[in-house]
């Protein structure tokens, strides 16, 4: 346990001395990454010994605070989040130093809000006391909201700033008064001691709100796609890889606490994972941004877990402990998955966006040649995400699979029903990511170069290299290891389903199995191409040259197009706008075509409310005086009345 | 030491009103930190019987604070913003003395109202501490000048100071100190401040910053 602790501090040593050494640039940059992996690693040991033995590490700390005491405890469900908050902070501040060079400014601030960060969400994970949560808490978004205005000087970074705060203190809006009902209920607000009361249901429902708003459950998710691409690309990674996270834990910590749960917590979860994760892949394919449509594919992977955990919630109540275990194992090692693979596809546009300036698809193209590394590794995530075997994506979509086949018979139509809701949205889910990533890659990396920013791309350095190969491995390893990993997860598996033994390892073994083979056949192929191919003259053309004599770049398939048909056949939901010059008459003059779609969540929803509580409160305008003489009268008047009021 | 008490509460009253009818800034400035003075002396006046080297180092610190680093900042604020009277104040000097005596019945009313724990050391000083209080807000809302504006905040903490010594008697010395570090950074702060906004704006009313009003 005192490691976890050396850990914390050497992140914020590391983070102040980064700090402190100000202007002197290289030297601030260095001291904060390596505070950061040091304070990570040393973190890590205690989460990786808890996961491994079983034994829950225990610390109180004395803490004069009324209502808090400073209670750490690593049990096996914070080690299993720990582990990939840990692991990908480290990499991610390794590739930073390579991403923040060359820097407009000293870094040294960026470097004490990253550790902040870090160090926030391994006390978030960690803590066993309400207030201590909720400092941990704020102490995490305050300084993600740092990182991600770090480019403050350009207009959009600072509104996606804001909308990022506004979004993320409603939540904690909703999770004050969630722990303040709990403090009533219980008379403590340690967690060990807490009673969720007559009133579990509607803590649940704070619970999902709260915690939501930081996961980007939809509609909630409307910071996301706003802040991610505003940040730092690291930064994007740590905070769309675990950041969003610890909203998951949020809840799934909460719904231990809450005693058995009803059904019908298992149906809102069902279907909020459901719309959150349809809803999620459908905007990221009508996205033209790189990292914009990463962050939509956030709240696709985000609805994927609340899938997997509202069928463990089903097996919970239903009393199937089976389906309990295959839901929260489906759902927790999502959290993982995602945490490697989108943090590796985030790395992967950062190292595309650092070497060509270009976030926009359509400016892109044929960096495969000019990237090969890059490429590679935004390959194996892309495959990783759209659930494809032989990579951990598949891994975990496999078990919600095989949760909801076995809940659909057997179990009651309480069941049954919300099964088949998962069956049918995961499929829908991963035909369309593949159908995006597809995009995605084929236009950001095949083809030929669209505008100069692409054509004088070549890779990034050895420090922004290297985390990305590790999180490709990573994510390889996983998908090849299932039954090993499930296995070593177990523990997490078993604070959420009940103790018992975890079914269908066998099952995983034989897709490991099957991946093994695959992939012993894919370089068989490769070499016998090799062999075939040695000693022939290989010609190389244009790509998709289509047999044209003078094929230009102009001709290819752009990202909306490639995309038009899918996003033509569900308008309804998507909304895309479209600014189109028809070429007409005899002389037809410059024509074009433009496709937005904005966020139908925002501009429905979100700006309405928000206009009319401005409206509402610029009727109040009138007591904004400016003079802070009136605003201490009012105080001082208002305190005189409550006094004399209350002795009277 | 009865004796002694009573003539701190009766040296508070009159710089309250004192301070009230005065528009020189430098006597308003001399006159809170003679208040401070007093006050400083209040932790050894209390403990009756022995007095501990805590309670020493309280007074001179507090003393060494609010009777020479405080005026000696707000000196330099002043003379670098070259200003030397409260012109035109938003109540007048006859009426604001008025206000004051109506808030030391207004104080008294209250306190007879109030239970109070702890043992009873004066009658008079909780009223007091109250009416210090609201001098120092009564100050902050009928001034015109950024500095009386921070001689007010000063006033009200001397209030605020006053019940805490007397009542509690025994506070965690850290708390002390870090009341005692609060109001030398927030002086500091304001004196800076002052300074920035005669540079800026060639006065220091404070009824004329209201450009951030929505």
């Amino acid at each position: 346990m005192s490691l976890f602790f050396v850990g914390i501090g050497v992140l914020l040593v590391g983070g102040l001395l980064s700090a402190a050494a100000g202007r002197n640039g290289p030297w601030s940059g260095r001291l904060g990454a390596l505070g950061a992996v040091v304070g990570c690693g040393l973190a890590l040991a205690p989460a990786v010994g808890v996961l491994g033995t079983g034994v829950a590490l225990e610390s109180r700390l004395p803490w004069p605070m009324p209502g808090g005491s400073f209670r750490v405890e690593i049990d096996a469900l914070s080690a299993f989040f720990l582990l990939p908050i840990l692991a990908l902070s480290a990499l991610a501040a390794v590739y930073g130093t390579g991403y923040l060079r060359p820097a407009p400014r000293p870094p040294g601030a960026h470097w004490l809000y990253y550790n902040a960060l870090v160090a926030g969400m391994a006390l978030t994970v960690a803590a066993r006391n309400g207030i201590l949560f909720l400092i941990a808490w704020e102490t995490m978004t305050l300084a993600s909201f740092f990182l991600v205005t770090y480019d403050h000087q350009k207009e959009s970074v600072r509104e996606a700033g804001w909308i990022y705060m506004v979004a993320t203190h409603l939540g904690t809006a909703f999770l004050l008064a969630l722990f303040l009902l709990l403090q009533k209920s219980s008379g403590s607000l340690d967690f060990d001691r807490l009673e969720p009361g007559t009133h579990a249901g509607l803590l649940f429902v704070l619970a999902v709100l709260g915690f939501g708003t930081k996961a980007g459950f939809l509609p909630l998710h409307v910071w996301l796609p706003e802040a991610h691409p505003a940040a730092p690309s690291h930064v994007s990674a740590l905070m769309s890889g675990v950041m969003i996270k610890t909203g998951i834990y949020g809840l799934v910590r909460i719904l231990t606490l809450l005693g058995p749960p009803p059904l019908w917590w298992g149906w809102l979860l069902v279907g909020i994972g459901a719309t959150s994760g349809i809803l999620g892949v459908l905007f990221a394919l009508a996205q033209h941004d790189l990292k914009r449509l990463l962050a939509y594919h956030s709240v696709e992977n985000i609805g994927i877990i609340a899938l997997g955990l509202g069928l463990g919630v089903l097996g919970v109540a239903s009393g199937s402990h089976t389906l309990a275990v295959l839901g929260f194992a489906g759902g927790l090692l999502h959290v993982a998955n995602h945490a490697a693979f989108k943090g590796l596809l985030f790395l992967g546009a950062g190292a595309v966006l650092h070497a060509t300036g270009a976030r926009e698809i359509d400016h892109l193209g044929g960096l495969q040649k000019k990237m090969p590394w890059t490429a590679g590794c935004f390959l194996v995530g892309a495959a990783a995400i759209s659930g494809l075997p032989p990579l951990n994506g598949f891994v975990s979509e496999f078990l919600i699979y095989l949760g909801a086949f076995r809940a659909v018979s057997g179990l009651g139509t309480g069941v049954a029903v919300p099964a088949i809701a998962v069956i049918g949205s995961l499929a829908l889910i991963g035909g369309l990511a593949a159908a995006c990533f597809s995009k995605a890659y084929g236009m950001v990396f095949l083809g030929e170069a669209r505008s100069g920013h692409a054509e004088h791309a070549h890779d990034p350095g050895g420090a922004m290299v290297a985390p990305m190969l590790v999180l490709a491995a990573a994510c390889a390893a996983i998908g090849l290891a299932g039954p090993w990993v499930v296995r070593a997860i177990g523990p997490a598996i078993a604070a959420l389903a009940g103790p018992g033994d975890l079914p269908e390892t066998g099952l995983l073994g034989r897709v490991s199995l099957g991946a093994g083979a695959f992939l012993a056949l894919a370089a068989l192929l490769a070499f016998l191409r090799s062999r075939l191919l040695a000693g022939r003259r290989v010609g190389a053309a244009a790509t998709w040259g289509c047999g044209y004599a003078a094929p230009s770049p102009r001709m290819q398939y752009t990202a909306s197009s490639y995309a038009q048909p899918l996003t033509d056949l569900l308008r309804l939901f998507l909304r895309t706008r479209k600014h189109l010059r028809q070429p007409g008459g005899y002389f037809p003059g410059p024509s074009s075509l433009e496709t937005e779609t904005p966020d139908v969540c925002r501009d429905r929803i979100f700006e309405p409310v928000f206009r009319g509580f401005g409206w509402v409160l610029a009727r109040l305008n009138w007591l904004q005086v400016g003079q802070v003489h009136l605003y201490v009268l009012y105080i001082a008047l208002t305190l005189l009345a409550l006094l004399i009021w209350r002795l009277h | 030491m009865n004796m002694l008490m009573e003539t701190v509460v009766v040296l508070l009253i009159l710089t309250n009103l004192m301070l009230l009818g005065t528009s020189r800034l430098f006597a308003c400035i001399r006159l809170v930190a003679f208040q401070g003075v007093v006050l400083g002396c209040l932790p050894v006046l209390v403990h009756s019987g022995h007095v501990g080297a805590r309670a020493v180092g309280l007074a001179v610190g507090t003393i060494l604070l609010k009777g020479v680093v405080f005026p000696r900042l707000l000196f330099r604020a002043l003379r670098e913003a070259n200003i030397r009277r409260e012109v035109d104040p938003f109540v007048g000097y006859s009426v604001s003395i008025f206000a004051g005596i109506l808030a030391l019945a207004v104080s008294i009313w209250t306190t007879r109202h109030l239970t109070i724990p702890g043992p009873g050391v004066s009658t008079l000083i909780f009223p007091v501490s109250l009416f210090t209080i609201l001098v120092g807000l009564f100050h902050i809302v009928s001034r015109r000048t950024a500095i009386s504006q921070v001689l007010g905040y000063l006033v009200l903490e001397n209030g605020i100071y006053t019940f805490a010594v007397v009542i509690v008697g025994e506070v965690p010395l850290m708390v002390e100190l870090g009341v005692l570090l609060d109001i030398y950074v927030a002086v500091f702060v304001m004196g800076i401040t002052i300074y920035h906004i005669n540079r800026e704006f060639d006065h220091i009313d404070a009824d004329q910053l209201d450009s951030l009003k929505g």
